[in-house]
């Protein structure tokens, strides 16, 4: 197989997020529309200048992206809709940066939201997809609670990873939210709150669960030439991956399809793990995290338990992950929950996160993975940004 | 082992009676695959006819080779546990009234890897044997039991919530005319039913079996006419709200096909009894059934019939009697449909000949009282909607299966003649 182009001469600007709603009675409409005025915004845009966009929700229907053209008044000559959950914020930034370089659109704007109703988790679980329906939900309609907690269980089993280590990741994710101002969770958690919290499905309690909210997220993407000459602060991409329905002979999830592709990556970004000064790691539960932290190369299989107790992995440690709080504090905005990590570490990278700002951030590694089609996440993606106004 | 259930107390007139809900019933056409073999208690997966690759959940081609030769084969249910969970917060409303739930990641022998229900007996990472059940919603889903079996393990509160075990429940049976009737009493007994009602129709006339059924304990009969739709309604009126599983054993028969009955003498009166008579009983009993099926230990749970095979396809010598058996296994199907909301399973038990005397001249096999009554239990402590009772029945249905075109030549051809 051969190498991938690189994504060089592409620029990641204007991230804007939107801060969070544990319910909302506006729309998704409502949420990606004020998603995409903020990052335009940021960039001193009008909505005519970006000619391609694209946008992730699950809460659209019955609309998607073409609805969306006319609801929000734009003329685009490049549009596309990624439902991929989780992977959604790697996989637009895939798309968008190809059809920069290849010059089919000037400036794209990737932007994905949902709203929360009341009850709208439920019915969103309950049309998740069709394997699910069939093969899931029977056995006590868990969701992904359930089917992480098997993970998680598994996991446990394989690695001797304990509850204590899960929790050092949710303390510390939560004590960066407390410092990021778009944060559902507001409140300090102890080691010890988080251990003793209700069940949930075990091994999973309380605080292993993201809560479902309203919120949106967006960035832009356009010629390195374009973010220069608009005096923007910017992203670059050293290199990104994804992959689908990877490891499907693994009789339970321990792993992602990041191994697969993860060598070229550090090698297309001419980087190791060791050069990564952030990691944003898609937490939809603490297990997928330890899984991102060994498949992305930061330690070796079986042993990310040992590399959290061993890392500080707030914003101020050696190990600085999930600095906006992820999903399991900031909240998981739907669709959103997929761009969270990416555009937070474009803030990163280019110095502009503010309270949650790494100091000496240059490389920052974002995962996505998303998806429970039936027992386990089907989308993974990764990608690798660097400081570009350095 | 499992914690014995205890015989219910005697109901509260004054508190709700809780309202059934369901677990998820949508089901792509692919998966119920699956819930026709859980109707049989058979345990089948997806199997690909050109690769030989078995696979689940159930999909519309083979993801091996992408061939749409799919078919369901029944396979080892042997595997083991890789891991487990248990539910204690979930937002359905089913599985929210009757949590903790137990579910497990299994590896089969087979080669597949399943997401199912767990028995509470079954250990950590321990073998287990597979069962396809069909849950309340009438959907089949898989469930791991302790391999070796375990103390009093029908009483698992996730295994009988998928079962129609008679244990502890009230039964009415509907004809103790029936020579069958204290075979299938006695082993409903067995099993552990609290109480067995018996309907006896015209109880002026002598009835050989009555002495036999009233030295049972917890037995008592009650006048019941199926072809009286008064008879039939008070008798709902008196035992309809304790009626937890109906078995309707009710039959008239008479040998002879259209040419050689010559009139619809008899034939009206199969069509009254093996149908209209489940119609009766039905619109009668069934309302008040449905909405006792979440009532508890002794909640209402299934509804029997007993047709002969003949139901599937006419046999010539007893002609009119198969129509009357078409007729009714018919009705049997709405049943399904109105009851399929509430939970309450309609269980068609299936019977080749029968060893009486309107079967005098029917050479064997032929199916005694007792053979009947242990289908019957045994269909019910598996939850079934389908068995068939005996091998004329079985061999029956199997070249139903295969061709039901072939079978009808097979039955209806005549001899060479002169």
């Amino acid at each position: 197989m051969g190498r991938r182009q690189s994504y060089d001469g592409v620029a990641l600007v204007a991230p804007f997020s939107t801060p969070y709603q544990r319910y909302s009675t506006d729309t998704a409409h409502w949420w990606i529309a004020g998603a995409l005025r903020g990052a335009l915004g940021v960039a001193g845009l009008k909505p005519n200048e970006i000619d391609g966009f694209c946008v992730s929700s699950f809460s659209l229907a019955p609309d998607s992206a073409v609805g969306l053209t006319q609801h929000l008044g734009l003329c685009l000559r490049w549009l596309d809709h990624i439902p991929m959950g989780g992977a959604s914020g790697i996989v637009a930034l895939r798309r968008a940066a190809r059809a920069i370089q290849s010059g089919d659109a000037n400036i794209v704007a990737c932007v994905a939201g949902d709203t929360n109703h009341i009850d709208s988790f439920r019915s969103l679980l309950s049309s998740f997809s069709r394997s699910a329906s069939d093969a899931s939900y029977p056995y006590g309609y868990g969701g992904p609670n359930a089917n992480f907690a098997l993970l998680t269980d598994r996991y446990m089993q394989e690695y001797g990873a304990t509850r204590e280590d899960f929790g050092r990741i949710c303390v510390a994710q939560r004590s960066n939210a407390l410092k990021y101002p778009g944060a559902i969770m507001k409140k300090p958690l102890t080691l010890e709150q988080y251990i003793d919290a209700r069940p949930v499905s075990d091994p999973i309690a309380l605080f292993d669960c993201v809560m479902p909210c309203a919120g949106s997220e967006a960035f832009l993407v356009m010629s390195e030439e374009e973010a220069v000459k608009r005096d923007l602060p910017y992203a670059l991409i050293g290199g990104t991956i994804e992959r689908h329905n990877a490891h499907a002979e693994d009789p339970i999830q321990l792993r992602g399809g990041w191994t697969l592709d993860i060598d070229e990556l550090y090698e297309m970004a001419d980087c190791d793990a060791e050069k990564i000064d952030l990691l944003q790691s898609y937490d939809d539960y603490p297990v997928i995290c330890m899984m991102q932290i060994e498949d992305l190369g930061f330690c070796e299989k079986g042993s990310a338990a040992e590399f959290v107790r061993s890392h500080d992995l707030t914003i101020e440690g050696d190990f600085p992950h999930n600095t906006s709080g992820g999903q399991l504090s900031a909240g998981q905005a739907g669709a959103a929950g997929g761009f969270l990590g990416l555009v937070e570490a474009i803030r990163q990278v280019s110095g502009t996160a503010g309270p949650t700002q790494v100091k000496d951030a240059n490389h920052a590694m974002v995962a996505g993975f998303g998806m429970i089609n039936y027992d386990r996440g089907v989308c993974s993606g990764a990608a690798i940004i660097r400081s570009g106004n350095s | 082992m499992t914690t014995p259930l205890t015989p219910p107390p005697k109901k509260n007139p004054q508190k709700r009676t809780i309202a059934p809900t369901r677990p998820s019933e949508a089901r792509s056409r692919a998966a119920m695959g699956l819930s026709a073999a859980a109707a049989e208690g058979r345990f089948a997966l997806q199997r690909c006819a050109e690769c030989d690759t078995l696979q689940y959940p159930p999909r519309d081609v083979c993801s091996a080779c992408l061939s749409p030769q799919l078919s369901w084969k029944d396979i080892s249910p042997e595997g083991e546990i890789l891991a487990e969970t248990t539910i204690h917060a979930v937002s359905k409303l089913y599985f929210r009234e009757r949590v903790p739930w137990r579910i497990g990641t299994v590896q089969l022998d087979a080669g597949p890897v399943v997401i199912c229900h767990l028995h509470g007996d079954c250990e950590r990472n321990s073998r287990v044997t597979l069962i396809n059940r069909l849950d309340r919603s009438g959907q089949g889903v898989l469930m791991a039991l302790p391999k070796e079996g375990s103390l009093n393990m029908e009483d698992d509160p996730q295994l009988r919530a998928m079962t129609s075990d008679p244990k502890h429940r009230r039964i009415l049976i509907t004809d103790a005319r029936n020579t069958n009737t204290p075979a299938l009493a006695r082993s409903l007994l067995d099993a552990g039913a609290a109480t067995v009602f018996i309907g006896e129709a015209e109880n002026w006339r002598p009835n050989p079996m009555r002495d036999e059924l009233n030295k049972m304990a917890n037995v008592h009969i009650f006048p019941l006419d199926v072809t009286d739709t008064s008879s039939v309604q008070e008798l709902a009126a008196e035992i309809g709200g304790k009626t937890d599983i109906m078995i309707n054993n009710a039959s008239f028969i008479r040998p002879g096909g259209v040419i050689a009955r010559g009139d619809t003498g008899f034939a009206r009166d199969e069509i009254e009894v093996n149908y209209l008579g489940l119609m009766r009983l039905a619109q009668a009993f069934g309302p008040g059934m449905c909405s006792r099926t979440a009532d508890g230990v002794n909640s209402a749970v299934a509804w029997v019939n007993i047709f002969s095979v003949y139901a599937l396809s006419n046999d010539p010598e007893f002609g009119c009697f198969s129509a009357s058996n078409a007729a009714a296994r018919s009705l049997s199907q709405n049943m399904r449909a109105d009851f399929r909301s509430s939970g309450l399973r309609v269980m068609n038990v299936y019977t080749g000949p029968t060893d009486d005397d309107w079967h005098q001249l029917v050479p064997p096999p032929k199916v005694a009282p007792v053979a009947l009554a242990r289908s019957v239990v045994q269909g019910l402590k598996d939850g079934l909607e389908e068995t068939y009772c005996g091998d004329v029945a079985k061999d029956l249905y199997q070249r139903f299966q295969n061709n039901p075109n072939v079978l009808e030549r097979e039955l209806t051809q005549g001899g060479d003649g002169p």
